[in-house]
């Protein structure tokens, strides 16, 4: 498959089209700001938190197709997870968009997740990916101050 | 001193397949295509003269300067001053001493603003820059405004992203004790009315900073024509090597201006009740220098001059008319500035595609564009966008590549349609 194909997956290029879960969310009770201060790209994060729940997500923001694909496929695949469980996809997701997973890494387990393992493939997009992510966690962990995803999701490679 | 004549020969056309021989780099492929370099604006790609000159240096010249006493030493000197008096006959300064060798744009336009602007900028005074600036030429100067209680002024762009005259004049007063601003802006492409500016500037008193960076690859520039009191660039954008870069100030100003950072080479005399300085330049040269680099930047400007620099300017005004006028017929493609000349940049957003995603998706075709707000936010703001995509020519750029960007750009369209 040609690389790009595989970054632009249609169900990527479906979500940066329509992006769900995209407003602000006013029973918000936790929130997250996260920028990447080399592009410019910014995302805010709303969570409504009752019970270790994530009874409801959405998100605010701009970005390339990467970053705000990911973060709408972010919130269609926590709303309703716990908190713990949310926590266990991120790290799976950063595992698979860094490329650095185990070699017992399940990808059918990340559903459409999945889409984007083909990140891994273009280390500067990384950042792209992952920027929603880190502020959802920030977001959970209820984290002082903006999120600033910059070189942080480098392959250890590099 | 006059600025020597060219050589007549120097004044033919350019001969752009000859050129592109002189720049190893361009023989390469990426991603299995063809290397298409449209980045130049943030760093040029360098000719053979400069990279076997640096060579050369490193294998015979290589000795530390201003101290030695044998041969080795002698010919780095000789090197490094050689490469100074270059750049002056480049920019047209009187002197060599005016020539200041520093790491870059950046760190000329931080000089300044540390040394002349702490000792001559005060509580209530006026800064002026515009709104088209890179970043390097508004932060330093918003941080000795809030050191200093100084007022940091920004005269204002139009939508084609040309600077709004009247309002310009309109800061310039009393106050102003300096006006610092970029000859061509970096994300724009805007030519500024540079020699203007300087006059309306010092009609008011005050000390002008121009920050060449974008303008020197592209055109020849006289600091005494301009009357500009200093002026920046970076060496690695002028085909040079990165690290090295240039900081050219008046003599007189340059004298009166106290040391920036203290070190050896900076020196006449130290014990430890006192400390006398040296004359610039080397007051404002602490510690080794980059030796090779100004050597390799010196190297730069002889292959620039030997091709002439008007022949680069009429080739590259041609090639950017050609890319505007392609660009501009694609549908759904939105030039971000238009403004009423252009030099060196040329910018723009695709519907529904981000700037980012274009640059990536152009790279697997081979092409380097740069994507994003090409630190120069307040720009972007002023012209609605987050970002753009940025294509930035050189003398070694040609015709069929922008047509083959033009093609790559469709095949991102196809990609993204809805």
């Amino acid at each position: 498959m040609n690389p790009l194909d595989d970054l632009y997956q249609e169900v990527i290029l479906d979500h940066q089209r329509n992006p769900r879960n995209f407003a602000r969310l006013p029973a918000a009770n936790r929130q997250a700001e996260g920028t990447n201060p080399l592009c410019g790209d910014h995302v805010t994060v709303y969570l409504d938190v009752a019970d270790g729940v994530i009874r409801n997500i959405s998100f605010e923001g701009e970005g390339c197709a990467i970053a705000k694909a990911s973060a709408s496929m972010m919130t269609a695949a926590v709303k309703g997870k716990t908190l713990t469980e949310a926590s266990e996809t991120f790290k799976q997701f950063h595992q698979m968009v860094t490329g650095g997973q185990d070699p017992c890494f399940d990808l059918e387990a990340m559903g459409k997740l999945a889409a984007f393992s083909g990140v891994s493939a273009f280390p500067v997009r990384v950042k792209c990916a992952s920027l929603a992510w880190h502020t959802l966690n920030a977001a959970m962990n209820e984290t002082e101050g903006p999120v600033v995803d910059s070189e942080i999701d480098k392959k250890p490679s590099e | 001193m006059a600025r020597p004549k060219k050589h007549p020969s120097l004044s033919s056309p350019l001969d752009v397949e000859r050129v592109r021989r002189d720049f190893p780099a361009l023989a390469q492929k990426v991603h299995g295509h063809p290397l298409v370099y449209l980045d130049s604006a943030a760093t040029a790609q360098k000719p053979l003269g400069v990279i076997e000159r640096l060579s050369h240096s490193y294998t015979e010249e290589c000795a530390n300067i201003h101290r030695g006493v044998y041969q080795l030493s002698e010919r780095a000197t000789a090197a490094h001053e050689g490469a100074r008096e270059k750049v002056r006959r480049f920019i047209g300064a009187e002197k060599a001493s005016e020539i200041v060798f520093l790491r870059g744009a950046t760190e000329a336009i931080n000089l300044v603003a540390q040394s002349y602007g702490r000792a001559h900028i005060g509580p209530g005074d006026d800064i002026v820059i515009t709104a088209m600036e890179h970043h390097s030429n508004i932060v330093p100067w918003q941080m000795l405004a809030a050191e200093r209680g100084a007022n940091l002024r920004v005269a204002p762009m139009d939508d084609s992203g040309d600077l709004v005259w009247s309002e310009y004049q309109g800061l310039l007063g009393p106050k102003t004790k300096l006006v610092a601003f970029t000859a061509v802006s970096n994300a724009l492409g805007t030519v500024n009315p540079v020699a203007q500016m300087i006059d309306a500037a010092h009609h008011h008193g005050a000390a002008v900073l121009v920050d060449a960076a974008q303008a020197v690859p592209h055109a020849s520039l006289d600091v005494r024509e301009l009357d500009c009191d200093f002026l920046v660039f970076s060496g690695h954008k002028l085909y040079g090597p990165t690290g090295i870069g240039v900081l050219y100030g008046k003599e007189r100003l340059l004298r009166a201006m106290p040391p920036w950072q203290g070190g050896g080479d900076m020196i006449l005399s130290v014990t430890f009740e006192k400390t006398t300085y040296a004359p610039p330049p080397a007051k404002f040269e602490a510690g080794t220098p980059h030796i090779h680099g100004a050597i390799g930047l010196g190297a730069a400007i002889d292959y620039l001059e030997s091709l002439g620099l008007a022949a680069i300017e009429r080739y590259e005004a041609g090639l950017l008319e050609y890319a505007e006028s392609m660009l501009s017929r694609l549908p759904g493609l939105r030039l971000v500035g238009t403004p009423k000349r252009r030099a060196a940049a040329l910018s723009f957003v695709l519907d529904g595609i981000h700037p980012h995603d274009i640059g990536t998706i152009l790279d697997r075709y081979g092409i380097a564009i740069r994507a994003g707000h090409h630190c120069a936010q307040p720009t972007m703001q002023r012209m609605g966008v987050v970002g753009t995509a940025r294509i930035s020519l050189a003398l070694y750029n040609k015709r069929e590549e922008i047509d083959y960007l033009v093609s790559c750009l469709k095949e991102a369209q196809k990609m993204f349609r809805p």
